[in-house]
């Protein structure tokens, strides 16, 4: 019984950390430009299915290391010809944008890579138990675990200690003043954004290694990613990290007791959090309304 | 004479719409496709009137066009079999759970709105998915259709006749499109209007913002459940996917193609939608795709729709 609940506590921390990752970057792109990245989910199977296109040439890790980056690319590139246009427009139509263009990049993969599931190869020591007794813990979980963590840190430590960082957290506050100071905008929300969807390519190759492929894994992890940032407030990237966690361990939890609940849990907890704290439970005052 | 050429607009759309069996075979088309083309006007006019009359973006309208369908599909399965009593049971439950949800979601604003609305829609999804054993879960719920009405001096045959069931599913139309519009031109309506305009001013005003907003939710859900009950008998079937949030934004793409700021414009805008979507899925097998760019050219070419930009150009001529 202990193991089982292990099991599923440490199996909700690491759906909890991917949502983490896949929340924080949507949480970037909405706290500066207000748009909601429908097509998150979609950048993230890009992510992973240009790392298992990669891995043939330059290995596993190297395709962790180059296909985020060049999931970044393609960010930087759509933000720069599509949704720049709509800053400022009624959030209505980035939504709709982003939902079309959901649409092309799950079809995209399918077109391209088939519908079919492909496995995705990892080093063999990684995917050997640690130990017998907690055979769940294996070196790819693990390792998963840990990178998300560095990559968490990563951010928190660029946008306190950096220029670039400091822009985006004023920026999201103030923009206008931000840019009244001198401080090119556009340059800053399409960097903004790239950095968001880096982080969805990341969690795109991270989430190849466990689930493994198909075109439509993107759409299945961008609910939770929503919630996350619900949870934890609109406004504040601790907040989703924590939100994050929460519902991936509450889900785990959930799983020890009614299998079946283990997705109705997470809507539960941000219908109660709703009811108790509508701006979430790290959100910043007056940000929903 | 503004108010003359608008009538003449309404008369020209109900005359289409009354005769559109007999000349739909002609244009190419067929009864069951007018038949969708209504319902789905039904859902988005249901929609727009809390997007574009009450400036409140909601994007998980499939919920409760889903639970109209399955309470309408479940309740002819295991219940009664009673076409009526489908419809009636459909909008009891896409209106009670849009009422729960919508006193949780009526203080919130703007893309966060649009947020947990998307995020509430999915729970339903989860749940026809999940409950295999009652909604068929993926297969979706089959096994069941539409009954003649009995109306106890006679019956309408809506199963063999696809002309009668248009015109139950027009009538269910018109009516839901009369109460819309009498209650936009009510004192309640131009609350709305007042709301969407400036939010902070009509709070001055002393208008209960949050509750107008959260009666304006429950009347679009009332009536979108309604379109989602006649969804599911057109097709004897309820899909999970009517649940799902592509269908939701399948919604607002066609309230806002046809123009969001006009009353006539998700009609206009579901008609190009279903149409499209049913020549290009013969087409090609990537009309997903097809779709997705459809999606970016309304918003980049087309944001007023295509009955704002008439209405522009006439302003301006």
């Amino acid at each position: 019984m202990t193991q089982l609940f292990l099991f599923n506590v440490f199996n909700g921390l690491i759906i909890g950390a991917f949502y983490a990752l896949m929340a924080l970057g949507l949480s970037l792109i909405l706290n500066l430009s207000g748009v909601i990245n429908f097509a998150h989910g979609g950048f993230l199977a890009v992510g992973g299915y240009l790392a298992y296109t990669l891995m043939p040439f330059i290995g596993f890790w190297g395709a962790l290391a180059v296909a985020p980056l060049l999931t970044a690319l393609i960010g930087l590139l759509v933000e720069f010809v599509l949704i720049r246009r709509l800053y400022g427009r009624d959030p209505l139509y980035s939504l709709l944008l982003t939902f079309g263009l959901a649409f092309i990049l799950e079809d995209g993969t399918r077109y391209i890579w088939g519908a079919a599931t492909v496995p995705f190869d990892i080093p063999d020591w990684m995917t050997t138990a640690l130990s017998d007794q907690f055979f769940f813990l294996t070196g790819y979980r693990l390792f998963m675990v840990l990178l998300v963590f560095a990559a968490v840190a990563a951010l928190f430590l660029l946008l306190n200690k950096t220029r670039l960082g400091l822009r985006i957290r004023a920026g999201s506050g103030d923009l206008e003043t931000v840019s009244a100071l001198g401080v090119n905008v556009r340059v800053l929300r399409n960097l903004n954004f790239g950095l968001g969807i880096y982080m969805a390519g990341l969690a795109g190759v991270l989430a190849a290694g466990m689930l493994g492929l198909q075109p439509t894994i993107g759409s299945a992890l961008i609910m939770p990613s929503f919630i996350a940032i619900i949870v934890g407030g609109l406004g504040s990237l601790p907040g989703t990290l924590l939100g994050g966690l929460l519902i991936g361990v509450a889900s785990g939890v959930v799983t020890v007791f009614f299998p079946s609940a283990s997705e109705a849990v997470i809507y539960v907890m941000m219908g109660v959090v709703l009811l108790v704290r509508p701006r979430g439970l790290l959100g910043e005052e007056g940000r929903v309304q | 004479m503004k108010a003359l050429a608008g009538r003449y607009v309404d008369l020209a759309i109900w005359l289409g719409l009354a005769t559109l069996p007999y000349w739909i075979g002609a244009a190419g088309g067929y009864t069951s496709l007018g038949t969708r083309v209504v319902v789905m006007a039904l859902a988005a006019t249901a929609l727009n009137f809390l997007l574009g009359f009450t400036g409140v973006l909601s994007f998980g309208h499939a919920a409760y066009f889903g639970l109209g369908a399955y309470g309408a599909g479940m309740t002819i399965k295991y219940l009664v079999p009673s076409t009526g009593l489908g419809i009636l049971v459909g909008v009891a439950a896409g209106t009670a759970a849009a009422a729960i949800v919508g006193a949780l979601i009526a203080r919130l604003r703007g893309v966060y709105f649009a947020m947990v609305t998307i995020a509430f829609g999915q729970v339903f999804y989860f749940i026809a998915f999940r409950w295999n054993a009652v909604t068929g879960g993926d297969d979706g719920l089959s096994g069941w259709r539409r009954l003649p009405i009995d109306l106890g001096f006679g019956s309408i045959d809506i199963l063999g006749n696809d002309q009668a069931f248009y015109y139950l599913t027009l009538a269910g139309f018109a009516v839901a499109v009369a109460v819309m519009a009498a209650l936009l031109r009510s004192p309640f309506g131009r609350s709305l209007l007042a709301i969407r305009e400036n939010e902070r001013r009509a709070r001055f005003l002393g208008i209960p913002v949050e509750q107008h907003i959260w009666l304006s939710f429950v009347v679009s859900c009332f009536f979108v459940s309604l379109a989602g009950a006649l969804y599911a008998l057109l097709n004897n079937f309820a899909d999970p996917h009517d649940l799902r949030w592509d269908q939701s934004g399948d919604f607002v793409i066609m309230a806002v193609l046809g123009g969001m700021r006009t009353f006539w414009g998700p009609l206009v805008g579901a008609a190009i939608f279903v149409v499209l979507q049913d020549y290009l899925s013969t087409l090609t097998d990537n009309w997903m795709s097809l779709i997705g760019v459809f999606f970016i050219l309304v918003v980049m070419f087309f944001p007023r729709g295509v009955l704002g930009m008439l209405r522009r150009r006439k302003a301006t001529s």
